[in-house]
């Protein structure tokens, strides 16, 4: 089994405005792309349970014209709040990274 | 064959830098106008609520030295969006006069519209009364008592009341709060250029040369606009973009990829389609513009939350390791009944927040894992209190019992902290918060906007 951060060459989270965070998994060719959607380690469910936000909270987008797989959540904390860990978010993809696939 | 316009963006943000030359290239090449976005929401609320704009303030004037200096050599209009960072009226004051020193530095003449794009309170009242203001998702409780608490207003406009600018025979445009987009839509759509072309290339532009396969530094991008579609190249022959790279970067920033927010519509790009028209240049057609039923702006504002004083101190004890929450939690009760005995501070007049860097410090709430697993953690004691003078008084009250809070496992006087510095502790000034995620419903887009004219 590969971790994640082997099938892509960019995996990263941002800001998407004050009160959303948004994540970009971008992959190295179809074959990676299609083994992670496959696996169901970046499906909708898997999400949501990673970053204990509701289903309907996660927009999901598998994008296959550039191989990335793209969703965005709501921020229980907004950006620069008096609680606030990560003010620009670029750090909310840490758990992604070393995500293990399954491969047949 | 109808009209081509050439938009220049100088670079993403107006405080990081550009090579000269490919300004230069790029305006030789026939722009018809040079862009440039001065802010972002992205840093947080501080800069909005507190009015300080974000410098160097020496960086920022010698890129505006070169993006109206070029501008002005070729006689075509500069437009630089949210000025100051923030996009409010100190922030557009501050912008406004780094441009009228370089006017007299440069012996240059030219006509300014400086764009304000702060509301008053007043005025979002009545709006708030007239029901124009709806809310966005997520979006905080909005009500009079939120504007009234608020600190600074914006409305971020779209590409009418800078095509009113340029109408009326501006040449440096300087625009308060203002979507990324407007700064290269306005000109083009004002030329016939069509909205789903012109919003599409601004997408792409806003950035600089964010959107080249490899970006290797920050510096200009450049696109030539059509009524079918647009070309974006960059004018550093060392970049290039990819349909790939220039797709990807619609991505960048924005919650839903195919789908742009504007003020008067949205930029749909479901069926767009990037192809190579040579190992440099990328061809973007098939955007659809949706106007919007009722045309509104965000309104973004900053409320004052407190005053921040903090301790940076490491855990290194393998035993006060083992039990970490306990031990925090613990020291929490502790510490609040001393801050009530000494201080009799209001109810909700200060948070303690203690951020565990090797636990959570990083991610809060959305971490998968938090618990300590390394040899170490580091510990920032937060407070936030309504005066700057309160939160300062706590911060002994937590550090020094902190400091000696018992554990089982030991008898006698322990030392917890290692603080690196001394004093342990630091001052940090006000803190805001983003207060709205609002909209304005406007029959008239240049309504909230007011332009002031200077001729050099």
């Amino acid at each position: 089994m590969r971790e994640l951060w082997q099938f892509t060459k960019l995996i990263r989270s941002k800001n998407a405005g004050p009160f959303e965070l948004t994540f970009d998994v971008m992959f190295k060719d179809r074959a990676g792309y299609d083994l992670v959607l496959k696996s169901g380690v970046l499906s909708a469910e898997a999400i949501a349970k990673i970053y204990g936000v509701a289903l309907e909270e996660i927009r999901l987008f598998n994008i296959e014209q550039i191989l990335t797989v793209k969703f965005s959540i709501p921020r229980k904390v907004f950006s620069g709040d008096v609680s606030d860990t990560d003010v620009y978010g670029g750090q909310f993809h840490g758990p992604l990274v070393r995500l293990l696939v399954d491969e047949p | 064959m109808g009209n081509k316009i050439k938009a220049v963006a100088a670079t993403g943000n107006l405080s990081t830098g550009f090579r000269e030359e490919s300004l230069v290239r790029a305006v030789n090449q026939g722009a018809h106008f040079v862009g440039c976005d001065g802010g972002s929401t992205d840093s947080g609320p501080y800069y909005l609520g507190s009015g300080n704009p974000r410098g160097p303030r020496q960086g920022v004037k010698r890129n505006l030295q070169r993006i109206l200096g070029e501008s002005l050599r070729a006689g075509i209009p500069a437009i630089i969006g949210t000025a100051g960072h923030a996009g409010g009226r100190p922030h557009l004051q501050w912008a406004v006069e780094i441009v009228r020193e370089l006017a007299r530095e440069n012996g240059w003449h030219f006509k300014l519209a400086a764009i304000d794009s702060e509301i008053d309170q007043g005025t979002l009242v009545k709006a708030f009364r007239k029901d124009q203001i709806k809310p966005l998702s997520p979006a905080p409780p909005f009500n009079e008592d939120v504007i009234r608490e608020g600190q600074r207003f914006v409305a971020m406009m779209g590409i009418e009341p800078i095509q009113c600018a340029l109408a009326s025979g501006a040449q440096i445009v300087i625009a308060g709060r203002c979507s990324d987009v407007a700064i290269y839509a306005a000109l083009p759509v004002m030329q016939g250029i069509p909205k789903h072309v012109a919003f599409h290339a601004g997408k792409i532009l806003e950035c600089g040369a964010a959107s080249v396969a490899q970006r290797l530094y920050a510096d200009c991008m450049a696109a030539e606009l059509d009524e079918s579609g647009f070309t974006v190249e960059p004018p550093n022959p060392e970049l290039r973009c990819t349909p790939q790279s220039v797709a990807a970067h619609t991505l960048y920033e924005n919650a839903d990829p195919y789908m742009l927010i504007e003020p008067g519509g949205r930029l749909d790009t479901t069926a767009a389609r990037y192809e190579a028209i040579s190992d440099r240049a990328v061809r973007v057609t098939g955007g659809q513009f949706v106007a919007a039923e009722k045309y509104s702006v965000r309104i973004e504002g900053a409320a004052l939350a407190g005053y921040r004083s903090i301790v940076i101190a490491g855990i290194r004890d393998p035993l006060i390791l083992g039990q970490l929450d306990h031990f925090l939690s613990s020291l929490h009760a502790a510490v609040e009944r001393k801050i009530a005995d000494n201080l009799a501070p209001l109810p909700g007049a200060y948070t303690l927040n203690f951020r565990v860097y090797g636990r959570d410090g990083t991610m809060g709430p959305l971490e998968p894992n938090p618990r300590p697993e390394g040899h170490e953690v580091g510990l920032i004691i937060d407070v936030v209190a309504s005066s700057q003078e309160l939160a300062s008084d706590i911060l002994p009250l937590v550090w020094h019992p902190g400091l000696h809070h018992p554990i089982p496992e030991y008898q006698g006087l322990i030392s917890n902290f290692a603080f690196p510095f001394s004093p342990p502790g630091v001052d940090v000034g006000a803190v805001y918060r983003f207060c709205v995620n609002h909209v304005w419903e406007l029959d008239d887009p240049c309504a909230p906007f007011r332009t002031t004219w200077e001729t050099f």
